[in-house]
């Protein structure tokens, strides 16, 4: 291990700005966590500004074989920016100063800790649209939501974050400047490294810059609400929906855990007997929209819908969003502690996976309430429990192995979009044949031969699985 | 108190929050500091730090010194983290764990327990600033430059202190008006100590505005300073004190509402309850308080004022961060300036973003106060206003000295909303310098 001294000394030569350079034992420990659970103390914090000090402080690193992770505002759900072996912490978030939409190009080009929502603010001035929309995107950064492939509500139209990345500069675990991609949408020059480096978790390349694709700013928007006596309705309707030449720009579904959770904190009216109330977001030209929104109902009806609201204003489409904004802080106000697991079906298997979960709810006995995406199969399946409580920690525990099991068997996947992490690398073997996790090992090598960038994720290590709490 | 301070952290509360990271861009010491240390889910994961005895009170204080306790970090998370209790107990844990040395124990008791809590105290701490501007001594201060021997910070205040009223005109107010006709309520009027020691003039026109408006003003003698500055320096035993005797001078007279014209107050008033969590009886009372307990737009936005006079005026506002994260009082204030005739009001980019004032932070830490009232200067030019509507007198004296540091006081005027309104029902000329 190299003395923290000499590193720091080395980073001063690096950074020239003291301040970037963070050593105070308060400031170390402000960077150990992010929003899902582990902590763990850097050596050191830099927050870096241009793609040089990245380079530099790379090369260093490599040398000196240091461990080095990359940093947005830590909001990742899977551990992503943890610290895990210590050393330094690279972090992104102020170094947001590029942020150029070209309009003609129909492209932005952004520094890593632009924030996703300032991008699409921007955009909007243009009559475009960044369309990723992750639940986060008021405070997570682009460098962020490119590692971890970030979805969103709307992706159920437009696609993820991958979807519109066409170009990156990235820095490589030995120091070198890269460049992948350009500034066409069509490019088949090579292998695909932008596709490679996005999901990758920072485990591969540093990104310093992306150039990302806008899209026409839709004219208009309506929303759908509906509402479910039984939730096997609710699912059926979903796939009659998109089997009805519609293409809604999200669907997202609140059961009844959710609805009473939200009741029991804001009443706003909702039936609490109903077992799943469907949002339906729609965008696009207003005759399209409100045609369409016309039709919903008349498939609805047919379906079985208890009842039926469709928005005449702004506000009332706030309102009626307002239901779903209010699952997470009433399930909050239950208890402190939630475990957000973003486990993902192929929407066929939505209803049973539905069924597994209220079984695995009553096995385990846990607060479960289930949310989400449900027009892509991403549900977010919600423990709610209270991280001091340690034997109610332990069913939570044993609940989310049977949610990703279930998932598994169903023909899904571990994660839609909150990404391995620490948290769920000890499945991975679930998911992937040895082969399979051996090819990535090897890319991994590839890139960075002395496991310096963001070393402990994704592959699995040996030890306790799940390490919810500090 | 042989206790561990740390026992005085509130733990608990900590744990409601689940570090999402979302009020981040809310937090105005985030933006202007940069590091998580210094942002709201810092600060609450430091708390929870030292209380696990993971890193000491010396270095908890810091961070939680410079938090402006604006509290735009409450408002905008998910969770409802109650980051006012959390921030008010690590100050409480802080100045226990302080061996205060016997100099600066005599300041602070000075300050703390000699000036704001005793109007008459700070009557004559005023009487002396006000004899002080006329006397000439400034000016001699001025010319032996004594004047430059004081800290950046005092000169930049001094420059935008207003001329204090002379003690003989300000206690001519009258403690009670009545409105030409019936009253439609009686309202109980809290002056504030700051308030009224530099904006006396603000709080008269606030009374004679509630009465065009047809409401009997009473401002009850025996009240006192709402304890604010008290509590958010950690004593919240004398902020205790200073509560049960606003309390019991309010309860003399019925009233429908106790009307303040100070964001900050009200603030402190309306979490009274808070202060006796364990006190049955003092709870009651003080929730008895805090429930009639109103801003003064509040009630304005209700009554039919006289409002009469046009104003051609390009306006903006600044709210009071306590107004909006604690009181939650937001659209009021907007509502009776676009009340206005004559008015171009224009909303500020990020108006729930705190102007740095912050109870005594510009004062104390005067630097990292006016990086961050530069940020809000720079929303407010590029609105081009002529006028900056305050609801708070910190913000008011805050947005002054904006005005003085970026060199706009030949076209722009910072004022409280009762000045304008007052200047519109042609009370005063409330808008004229
Ligand atoms: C309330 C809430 C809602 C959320 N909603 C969603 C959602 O709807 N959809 C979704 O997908 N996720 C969601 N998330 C998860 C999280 O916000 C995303 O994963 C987000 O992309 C993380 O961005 P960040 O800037 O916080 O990055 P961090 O959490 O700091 O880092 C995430 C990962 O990116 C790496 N990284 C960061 N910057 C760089 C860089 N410049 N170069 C290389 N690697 C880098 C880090 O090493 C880490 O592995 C949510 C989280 C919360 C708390
Ligand atoms: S928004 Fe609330 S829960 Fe999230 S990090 Fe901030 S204080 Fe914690
Ligand atoms: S009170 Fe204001 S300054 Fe303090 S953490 Fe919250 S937002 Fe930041």
């Amino acid at each position: 291990m190299v003395p923290k001294e000499k590193l720091t000394e080395q980073l001063h030569r690096i950074v020239s700005d003291p301040g970037r350079i963070l050593t105070k034992e308060t400031d170390l420990v402000s960077y150990g966590y992010d929003a899902s659970f582990g902590f763990y103390k850097p050596d050191v914090v830099v927050q870096v500004k241009s793609e040089e000090e990245v380079a530099a402080v790379l090369k260093i690193a490599n040398k000196l074989r240091v461990p080095v992770t990359p940093r947005g505002q830590a909001s990742s759900l899977s551990g992503g920016p943890l610290p895990v072996d210590g050393g330094i912490v690279l972090d992104f978030s102020q170094w947001k100063e590029k942020l150029v939409i070209d309009s003609e190009d129909m492209v932005a080009v952004v520094s890593p800790g632009v924030i996703t929502a300032d991008l699409d603010h921007e955009a909007e001035k243009y009559g475009l649209l960044y369309a990723p929309d992750p639940g986060s995107s008021h405070f997570s950064t682009i460098g962020g939501n490119l590692a971890e492939n970030s979805g969103g509500p709307r992706c159920l139209k437009y696609g993820v974050t991958k979807d519109y990345v066409i170009g990156l500069r990235v820095v490589s675990p030995q120091g070198e400047i890269i460049r992948t991609g350009g500034r066409t949408v069509k490019n088949v020059t090579g292998y695909d490294l932008t596709k490679l480096i996005v999901g990758s978790e920072g485990t591969l390349g540093v990104i310093t810059e992306a150039t990302l694709r806008l899209i026409p700013r839709p004219l208009a928007s309506h929303t759908v609400m509906l509402i479910f006596d039984h939730f096997v309705e609710a699912a059926k309707t979903v796939t009659r929906i998109l089997t009805s030449r519609i293409q809604p720009a999200k669907i997202e579904m609140m059961d009844q855990a959710s609805i009473q959770a939200v009741e029991a904190f804001k009443p706003q009216g909702l039936p609490v007997d109903a077992e799943a109330i469907l949002l339906v977001g729609l965008d696009g030209h207003p005759a399209a929209v409100a045609d369409d929104a016309a039709r919903i109902s008349d498939i609805a009806k047919k379906m079985r819908v208890r009842s039926v609201k469709v928005d005449h204003s702004e506000a009332e489409a706030r309102e009626l969003w307002m239901a779903r904004k209010l699952v997470s802080p009433a399930i909050a106000a239950k208890k402190p502690t939630k475990i957000s697991e973003d486990a993902t079906v192929p929407r066929s298997k939505i209803p049973d996976f539905c069924q597994k979960l209220q079984d695995i709810k009553k096995e385990y006995q846990i607060d479960l309430v289930v949310f989400g995406h449900i027009g892509d199969g991403n549900l977010h399946p919600n423990i709610i429990c209270d991280k001091r409580d340690r034997e109610e920690m332990k069913r939570a525990e044993q609940a989310v192995e049977a949610i990703f099991k279930a998932a598994i068997e169903l023909g899904g996947t571990l994660s839609g979009e909150h990404g391995i992490g620490t948290m769920k690398r000890a499945y991975m073997p679930w998911e992937l044949t040895p082969q399979e996790l051996d090819l990535m090992k090897r890319i991994k090598m590839a890139w960075d031969p002395n496991n310096i960038l963001n070393p402990s994720k994704i592959f699995p290590v040996a030890g306790p699985k799940l390490v919810q709490s500090r | 108190m042989n206790e561990d301070p740390r026992e005085k952290l509130d733990y608990d509360a900590t744990f409601s929050c689940i570090q999402c990271g979302s009020c981040l861009p809310a937090c105005p010491t985030y933006k202007t500091m940069g590091t998580e240390t210094q942002s709201p889910r810092g600060r609450i994961n430091l708390v929870k730090m030292a209380a696990e005895g993971k890193i000491t009170l010396d270095e908890l204080k810091e961070p939680i010194d410079l938090c402006l306790g604006c509290r735009a970090c409450e408002r905008v998370c998910p969770t409802h983290v109650a980051y006012g209790r959390i921030l008010e107990s690590a100050k409480v844990a802080i100045r226990e764990h302080e061996q205060l040395s016997p100099v600066k124990k005599f300041q602070e008791d000075l300050y703390y327990n000699q000036v704001f809590p005793k109007k008459n105290v700070m009557g004559a701490g005023t009487n002396l600033l006000w004899f002080y501007q006329k006397s000439g001594l400034r000016r001699l201060a001025e010319k032996t430059r004594l004047h430059h021997l004081l800290p950046e910070c005092i000169s930049t205040f001094e420059e935008i202190l207003p001329s204090v009223t002379s003690p003989v005109r300000r206690h001519r107010r009258p403690s009670r008006i009545a409105p030409k006709h019936t009253p439609r309520f009686k309202v109980g009027f809290f002056t504030g100590c700051i308030m009224d020691a530099l904006f006396d003039r603000i709080n008269d026109l606030g009374m004679r505005l509630l009465a065009a408006g047809g409401c009997t003003v009473a401002a009850v003698g025996g009240q006192t300073c709402c304890g604010a500055l008290h509590n958010h320096g950690g004593r919240t035993q004398q902020a205790r004190e200073l509560a049960k005797q606003n309390i019991k001078a309010f309860e003399t007279e019925s009233f429908d509402y106790v009307v303040n014209t100070a964001g900050g107050c009200g603030a402190m008033l309306h979490e009274y309850p808070e202060l006796f969590a364990d006190d049955p009886s003092w709870k009651a009372r003080a929730e008895a308080f805090a429930a009639r307990s109103i801003d003064i737009s509040e009630l304005l936005a209700r009554l039919d004022l006289p409002l009469q006079k046009e104003i051609r005026r390009r306006v903006t506002y600044q709210p009071s961060c306590h107004l909006t994260n604690v009181q939650k009082v937001v659209d009021e204030p907007k509502q009776l300036i676009r009340s206005v005739r004559g008015i171009d009001f224009r909303e500020l980019d990020n108006p729930d973003f705190c102007c740095g004032s912050a109870g005594i932070y510009n004062v104390v830490h005067f630097d990292e106060s006016m990086k961050i009232l530069d940020v809000k200067m720079a929303d407010v030019k590029a609105h081009d206003p002529e006028i900056i509507v305050t609801t708070n007198p910190g913000c008011l004296l805050q947005m002054k000295a904006g005005i003085e540091r970026e060199g706009l006081q030949d076209h722009v005027r910072a004022i409280h909303l009762i000045e304008l309104l007052a200047e519109a029902c042609g009370l005063e000329d409330g808008v004229k310098k």
